[in-house]
């Protein structure tokens, strides 16, 4: 599932060496603004790419869209999503087909299929965009201090990503969310655990491209620390790689919390997609009312899917042969 | 640094990583959940019933002995017996292990085989429409979780088309024969159709995918200009010269996602009803029953480790640029 990458790092050469010639990395301020700078270079890129991106864009719009309805949706839903509905009898509505009143439909406990559908966006965002930024986070720490320092602590941290690898992701979850409790919060531990393993391998093989470069051996020359080293002159440089990363991994979140919850694992106070899945799994439900089966599971393909289109304009910052290729 | 010294370094990494993967299981089946002598000692035994027990487990013993312990059980096979079988866990084990690579494994093939052949295509269509639907079609089949595709493969084949049946093994009365016989049979392929579909629609995204991008590259050597200049056929061009450049990438990722699809198999043969190590999985930990939880998690733990390190061997044996780092 790794995504392929060029050496990205060609991307700021030209950029670099100029960096090199001006630096004075005694001088506070000015490693600040080139910080800025880079993040500011970094952010226009952005922008430039995503502009005649047209799949870019749509995955952008659509995750929008999701955001809103998560937001509002306590606001706007039509039911309450643990509601049971009533027919004008005074009976339980099970299983009942899409109306005017229940646009997609009830569950077989009566409860309306739109309205848990808008609720459900909150935990897939939530999950996704939370477990990702902490898989990332740690990720780009463990490249950075990997990559930088070598020796016994590339070792000790390299020896630690491969045992992350070698947990198969989905039991490994299972078994610790059964041992957590299953709530939202251990959740969002559990994949972030996990996650986090092919983040710091693509950092780290960037990292030590980057430790060669004459920018770095001109820092360290004018005796800059290391933190300030990896953290204001290599990090910048490889931001685009961890939000490409970062993108990929909210696909990844998003998947792995919903087979969580398809599984009957999720957490039982909060509706979402997976569960709805679940729920219409184990109630035979997929054979005769599609209206509760076809709205998550797309739901949920749409999501990750405009995250992918995300990751693949990014891609094209890590990667300008593309660029100019299409 | 040589081929022979890369490899006995890699061999050591690998028993350091199974090393950790023991350590990480006794941590989590006997230290976490609360008392370690429910993973072992039954319920419903008297207080003195229950220190007998315990002492004959070895539960009484420092926790440094019982890690030692608990380790060579684990090599040796020894999970304990199931709460809910009242079998030694291995014996359960055994019979739904090979159920689980004989579908993973089928879904992995299939999804290669496709996914190599079609991602060559998209490579080599580069720019025309086939090349945009081929990577759009991809997306969505990466995008939908293995669950989703196989409510979908259910929904249409099994309930609307009725093709198919809708999960299990094999039909209702099917006798149980020999191993020959319980795998190779009619029925039994019968019943693989759909979860192997599944899999295979999931996992042929990244070969697909990876293909392609390879190929792109490839195309743009120059030997293949010579080729082309030499007037062969671009079919032979296409599969003789640019796909077998492009292969070498796919093997090495081929193993590691064989490694995830062992995980994978929890979903998929929850959704089928398939009888195998996944859906057991998701069981004990349902019913608590935890030597049978563990054993599964050991095996396929073992399985991913094993199937990482097949993947370095293969990458350094395949490439011959390749530098050991």
């Amino acid at each position: 599932m790794e995504p392929s990458l060029g050496d990205g790092g060609d991307l700021t050469v030209a950029e670099l060496d100029r960096n090199a010639e001006t630096l004075d990395a005694t001088d506070q301020a000015s490693a600040r603004s080139r910080l800025i700078e880079s993040g500011k270079r970094t952010g226009s890129m952005l922008v430039d790419v995503f502009r005649d991106d047209r799949m870019g864009q749509a995955g952008l719009a659509i995750l929008l869209v999701f955001a809103l309805t998560g937001l509002f949706a306590p606001l706007v839903v039509p039911h309450e999503p643990t509601e049971i509905n009533r027919g004008d009898d005074g009976t339980t509505l099970r299983l009942d087909a899409p109306s005017a009143e229940h646009p997609l439909g009830t569950t077989n406990m009566g409860r309306d299929v739109l309205s848990q559908l808008m609720v459900g966006a909150r935990v897939s965002l939530i999950v996704g965009f939370l477990a990702a930024f902490m898989a990332v986070t740690i990720g780009v720490n463990v490249g950075l201090i990997s990559g930088y320092y070598g020796g016994w602590v590339d070792d000790l941290l390299m020896r630690i990503t491969d045992i992350a690898y070698g947990l198969p992701f989905l039991p490994f979850v299972i078994v610790l969310v059964f041992l957590m409790g299953p709530s939202l919060l251990s959740i969002i531990i559990v994949i972030a655990l996990l996650l986090w393993r092919s983040t710091a391998r693509v950092i780290r093989s960037q990292v030590l491209s980057h430790k060669q470069r004459p920018y770095v051996e001109s820092a360290q020359a004018v005796g800059a620390s290391n933190l300030r080293i990896m953290y204001r002159h290599i990090l910048p440089n490889v931001l685009p790689l961890a939000f490409l990363y970062g993108a990929f991994s909210v696909a990844w979140a998003v998947i792995a919390e919903a087979s969580i919850a398809f599984l009957g694992f999720g957490d039982p106070a909060m509706m979402s997609w997976g569960q709805m899945l679940f729920e219409a799994y184990t109630a035979d439900a997929i054979r005769f009312a599609w209206w509760w089966v076809v709205p998550p599971g797309v739901s949920i393909m749409i999501m990750v899917m405009s995250v992918f289109f995300i990751g693949r304009t990014l891609e094209r910052v890590t990667n300008p042969e593309l660029r100019h290729a299409e | 640094m040589g081929l022979r010294e890369y490899i006995v370094r890699r061999i050591f990494q690998l028993l350091v990583t199974y090393w950790a993967f023991l350590t990480i299981i006794f941590v989590l089946f006997r230290v976490a959940p609360g008392d370690p002598t429910s993973m072992f000692v039954m319920d419903g035994l008297t207080g003195e019933q229950r220190e007998r027990e315990i002492a004959r487990l070895g539960l009484d013993q420092p926790l440094h002995v019982q890690y030692v312990e608990y380790i060579t059980q684990l090599l040796s096979g020894n999970f304990g017996t199931s709460f809910r079988y009242s079998e030694p866990v291995w014996d359960v084990l055994v019979v739904k292990f090979w159920n689980t690579i004989l579908l993973m494994g089928t879904a992995l093939i299939v999804a290669y085989i496709l996914g190599i052949t079609f991602g060559a295509l998209l490579g080599w269509y580069r720019g025309k429409k086939v090349e945009k639907v081929g990577i759009v079609a991809g997306l969505v089949a990466r995008s939908s979780p293995e669950f989703w595709t196989g409510i979908v493969l259910l929904s249409i084949f099994a309930f609307w088309l009725g093709w198919f049946p809708s999960g299990g093994m094999r039909s209702v009365g099917a006798e149980i024969g020999s191993f020959g016989e319980r795998y190779f049979s009619a029925d039994f392929v019968y019943h693989m159709v759909l979860p192997v579909l599944a899999g295979a629609i999931y996992y042929m995204a990244t070969p697909l995918l990876l293909m392609r991008n390879t190929m792109m590259d490839i195309l743009k050597a120059d030997f293949i200009e010579v080729k082309k200049a030499e007037g062969l056929p671009e079919r032979r061009i296409l599969y003789r010269h640019a796909a077998r450049n492009s292969i070498l990438p796919i093997v090495t990722v081929a193993a590691i996602v064989s490694g995830t699809a062992i995980g994978g198999s929890l979903i998929i043969e929850t959704v089928f009803n398939w009888p195998g190590m996944g859906r057991e999985m998701i069981e004990s930990v349902t019913y608590n029953d935890y030597p049978m939880a563990m054993g599964t998690f050991f095996l396929m733990g073992s399985v991913v480790i094993f199937m990482n390190f097949i993947a370095d061997l293969a990458y350094v044996y395949l490439d011959p640029r390749v530098q050991y780092d």
